[in-house]
């Protein structure tokens, strides 16, 4: 019974299965790099359970790892990239 | 600040913690557990908790969802305000949780080894895809290559295969004649042979290939290709995603915080799980490396003896020797090979969040050294990727984690406002 959540990526509304995590969300709205590393090279989700920190993106404003949240209607995800 | 109060706090939903919450509740004290994820399970058990496929899966989420143990998820313990006054951080802001007694389950995490390009969005741990692929990342039809060292490896290209990846090849940097005595170890394991049998029948026609590493990960924005040395020939390789990790890490950085003592990147414990320091115990990963067997019977005898019920069963101690006689066998055989050292050039960077280069952290005497001159390990993850490549590549030992163990609003640290309540207790 997966039903679809909806969302925003930098604006732009996306539909995701219910229950994946927003890095997932992210992956599959399209996005390869999600964040800017300070020489300016992108970066993705890496090691999948909260430990690199590559994966973080700012959720309804406040800065969250999306290998660890998971996707909610109307949630509004920001990327650094 | 919300505030809770319970006797007994585990930190950790893995096999271990979840073992050790619904054994301390049997054994008739009360308990709270807590995880960062939003759900129960662990890495193993990851996306299993309403859909459990697994035998040891089912039996434990199940006794968990029947038992009056209360769980909070999606917070992280970043620290402690006091001893017995654990500090986490959430998506709805902070929670303190005072406790008379602790259980940590904080398991493992990957080592991620520098070479090359292993920066590139595209370039994950082994488990780190496996774990993201269980929370819903797609990778039908990519073509993926699995590297590294350890079993798990073919646990991480049976779950990418399962999911409609092209898995190109699993490479091993072990050679096959440790690898033919590790599988001649397990013997004693039947469970464990019959997982890896499994295994090795849901990746038919994959190719294994020991004695090989990847050295190179190339593409400008994203992964394209790697470069894979098996002996003297190097091979490029097309692909979609690069799956590479060298065995696991315990995670001990809560319990150095709470100054229990370590050996060999592991929390020492007495036969009832409990550390050097009072009150305290620890099960799972985080005492060694051993599989989910190991982390279940820890934290069995770790959430009774919590509770105040020393003995430990017979079966149980059987449990907790035959799964240490495994974890050494895992040990042996899969020791790093120095080539592994020389991989990262110059100017590949080491420390991911800082953006620090092989070459300037080489130059430093101690991880501690690196920490002032360079700024390594000073970033969001608080070296938990560079420190663990950097006891490898040269022999540093780690520096003692600093509160916050990561990120975390101020809040966190402002006094708290409210009274502390009793969690509410599932029903029973
Ligand atoms: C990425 C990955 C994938 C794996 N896949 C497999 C597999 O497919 N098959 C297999 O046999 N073994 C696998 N393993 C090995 C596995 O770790 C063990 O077999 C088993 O899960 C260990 O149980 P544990 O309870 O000790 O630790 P874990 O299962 O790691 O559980 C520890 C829990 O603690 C939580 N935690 C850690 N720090 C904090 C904190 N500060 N605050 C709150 N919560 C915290 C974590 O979120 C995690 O849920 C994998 C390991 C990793 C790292
Ligand atoms: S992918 Fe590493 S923290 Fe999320």
């Amino acid at each position: 019974m997966s039903t679809d959540v909806r969302l925003r990526v930098d604006g732009v509304e996306v539909v995701v299965p219910a229950g994946c995590s927003v890095a997932a969300a992210l992956r599959l709205a399209g996005h390869v790099s999600t964040r800017r590393a300070l020489d300016g090279g992108g970066r993705g989700a890496c090691c999948g359970m909260g430990v690199c920190f590559e994966c973080r993106v700012r959720i309804n404003g406040v800065e969250r790892l999306g290998c660890l949240a998971r996707v909610a209607d109307g949630m509004e995800i920001v990327c650094d990239a | 600040m919300r505030e809770l109060s319970t006797e007994i706090l585990v930190v950790g939903a893995g096999p271990a913690g979840i073992a050790a919450a619904v054994s301390a509740e049997r054994a008739g004290a009360r308990a709270l557990l807590v995880d960062m994820q939003a759900e129960p399970g662990g890495q193993i058990w990851r996306g299993q908790w309403n859909n459990a496929t697994d035998r040891a899966a089912r039996r434990w989420l199940t006794a968990l969802r029947g038992s009056p143990v209360a769980t909070r998820y999606g917070l992280r313990l970043v620290d402690f305000a006091a001893p017995g006054l654990a500090v986490f951080d959430g998506a709805d802001g902070p929670l303190r949780v005072r406790c008379e007694r602790l259980i940590v389950a904080a398991g493992a995490r990957e080592r991620l080894l520098p070479f090359p390009g292993w920066t590139l969005p595209g370039v994950f741990g082994a488990g780190g895809l496996q774990v993201l692929v269980k929370n819903g990342w797609p990778v039908a039809g990519q073509r993926i290559v699995v590297a590294g060292s350890g079993p798990l490896l073919l646990a991480a290209a049976a779950t990418l295969r399962k999911a409609g990846a092209q898995v190109l090849c699993i490479a091993e940097q072990t050679g096959a004649a440790d690898l033919a005595r590790f599988a001649a170890g397990l013997a004693p394991h039947p469970g464990k042979w019959l997982q890896a049998a499994a295994l090795r029948g849901r990746l038919a026609g994959v190719a294994y290939r020991c004695n090989a590493w990847v050295e190179r990960a190339e593409g400008t924005e994203r992964l394209e290709s790697v470069r894979l040395r098996a002996g003297r020939s190097v091979e490029r390789i097309a692909c979609d995603a690069l799956a590479v990790g060298f065995g696991l890490v315990p995670n001990t950085e809560i319990a150095q915080l709470l100054g229990c003592e370590l050996r060999d990147g592991a929390v020492v414990v007495d036969v009832h799980q409990h550390s050097s320091v009072a009150g305290i115990y620890c099960a799972g990963e985080i005492c060694g490396i051993g599989g989910v067997d190991q982390a279940l019977a820890q934290g069995e005898v770790a959430g009774r003896a919590a509770a105040g019920s020393g003995e430990r069963p017979r079966a149980l101690r059987r449990d907790c020797a035959r799964s240490a006689r495994f974890a050494q066998t895992l040990r042996r055989h899969f020791a790093l090979r120095d080539e592994l050292r020389e991989l990262a050039t110059a100017d590949t960077v080491l420390c991911r969040c800082e953006n620090v280069r092989y070459a300037d952290a080489a130059a430093c005497r101690s991880q501690r050294d690196a920490r002032l001159q360079t700024r390594l390990g000073m970033g969001h993850c608080q070296a938990r990727i560079c420190g663990a490549a950097g006891e490898f590549l040269f022999g540093w030992t780690a520096a003692t984690p600093r509160p916050p163990l990561a990120p975390a609003p101020l809040t966190c640290f402002t006094e708290p406002t409210s009274d502390p309540e009793p969690p509410a207790q599932e029903s029973a």
